[in-house]
């Protein structure tokens, strides 16, 4: 099946949300994104695709929020796995496991999640850390298992970056990751299609929920000089699309339990699970890259179908 | 430590409510003083009576570990050590309820630790 078959197959057979963003250049600011069919312009050559899942959360405990919290992660593997065409790669976008204060547990969660996570078809897999991952003890047992905290890696055109505000528990890059980040910027052209990955939103989205990153501002303005730059995060467990300026910001759904929109509640409590809709609210997503147009084509998809 | 000095300093700088707990300022007699606990994973009191115009001083402490501190509406945050109190002075110039929360990653329950600020006419 051709990209552009599948994608016509996701809607088609209604199987999920279709949103589609851009890096969209300095002179289209403001059109943020669209419901839009892309052609298929035939080359095919500088188009891929990859998954984002996120906010897994392995460890955590609460049946009335998600009983099957054991298995959920389980379920989307697979859901991931009988997608007809595998995607180039995938990536978590971090708290991959509930945390505690338990050292050995915390491990133990990591053990575990990398575990699941290998079975995936997809053999390249990013990850990143989250807040519950890597605040308690700066990233140490996070980086035994699955690196480094902040990373780049280029594929077919397009320059990833991974930031990491979540191993410092205050939320904040800081200075030398900062300066790494302006190092990195620095080799490429103004034009380039970047994508940031990070875990909390990278704009004051809603500091009463502490869904922001203290230093964030600095970090716009790093990537504000380059015309091609979007952000995909997670840890605010829905799906909510922001601008600053030229720079598109998607969160993505969360693979344990939904929280409400952005200050609706009193508190930040997770939404109960709901008997008549299992997994409502969970979710995970698929990113088309159109590298030339720096074009990204967002379709969140369940954990199950029907 | 020194990064943490910088910010706290740059916050201070900006707004002018946030006081370093090794320097501590005593509430006025002017002011109402509030003292707020913090521990995993509640402030208590969880809920906080003002009127608007009134000067305030949050006097805050932890009783485990550091937490943070975020009143965003009113600009003021700062972080809560154990062992120290931290003072929060500002006077509140509207009316309504407001959310404050631990912005200290500080465990697994640490997205319930909020409470709200109410400011009455």
């Amino acid at each position: 099946m051709s990209e552009f078959d599948r994608r016509d197959f996701l809607k088609l057979a209604g199987i999920g949300g279709v949103v589609f963003a851009s890096g969209l250049r300095a002179g289209v600011l403001g059109e943020g994104w669209h419901n839009q069919t892309i052609r298929n312009d035939g080359t095919g050559a500088d188009e891929f695709y990859f998954v984002q899942l996120s906010d897994t959360h392995w460890g955590f405990d609460g049946p009335k929020v998600n009983p099957d919290s054991r298995g959920t992660l389980k379920k989307a593997i697979a859901a991931v796995n009988s997608l007809e065409e595998q995607p180039d790669f995938v990536v978590f976008t971090g708290d991959l496991t509930h945390a505690t204060d338990d050292p050995k547990a915390r491990r133990e969660r990591m053990a575990e999640f990398r575990e699941i996570a290998g079975q995936l078809k997809v053999k390249t897999v990013r990850f990143m850390a989250g807040e519950h991952d890597a605040s308690l003890d700066r990233g140490e047992a996070y980086q035994e298992f699955f690196g480094d905290l902040h990373y780049t890696f280029d594929h077919k055109g397009v320059h990833f970056i991974v930031l990491d505000n979540v191993s410092d528990p205050e939320a904040v890059i800081d200075e030398a990751q900062l300066k790494w980040l302006q190092a990195d910027l620095k080799q490429l052209k103004r034009d380039t299609p970047i994508v940031a990955l990070t875990h909390r939103p990278l704009f004051d989205l809603y500091p009463q929920w502490d869904w922001a990153t203290r230093d964030a501002a600095a970090v716009i303005n790093a990537l504000t000089p380059y015309q091609n730059v979007t952000v995909f995060y997670g840890h605010i467990h829905q799906e909510h699309h922001h601008m600053t300026g030229h720079i598109a910001h998607h969160a993505a759904k969360s693979l344990m339990f939904p929280l409400p929109a952005p200050g609706s509640a009193p508190k930040r409590m997770p939404v109960p699970w709901d008997p008549s809709a299992p997994y409502k609210g969970l979710g995970f997503r698929e990113v088309e890259a159109e590298v030339k147009k720096a074009k990204y084509e967002i379709t969140e998809l369940p954990i199950t179908k029907g | 430590m020194k990064r943490t000095i910088i910010l706290l300093m740059a916050l201070t700088a900006a707004l002018g409510t946030v006081t370093l707990p090794a320097a501590p300022r005593a509430g006025s007699a002017t002011e109402k003083v509030i003292r707020i606990t913090a521990k995993k994973f509640e402030f208590a009191p969880g809920e906080v009576t003002v009127r608007k115009g009134e000067p305030v001083v949050l006097e805050l402490t932890s009783e485990d570990r550091t937490h943070g501190f975020n009143l965003p509406d009113f600009g003021v945050r700062t972080e809560v050590k154990p062992g120290a109190v931290s003072r929060v002075h500002f006077t509140p110039d509207k009316a309504g309820k407001f959310n404050f929360a631990c912005d200290v990653f500080c465990g697994s329950g640490h997205e319930d630790m909020s409470g709200t600020l109410v400011v009455t006419e």
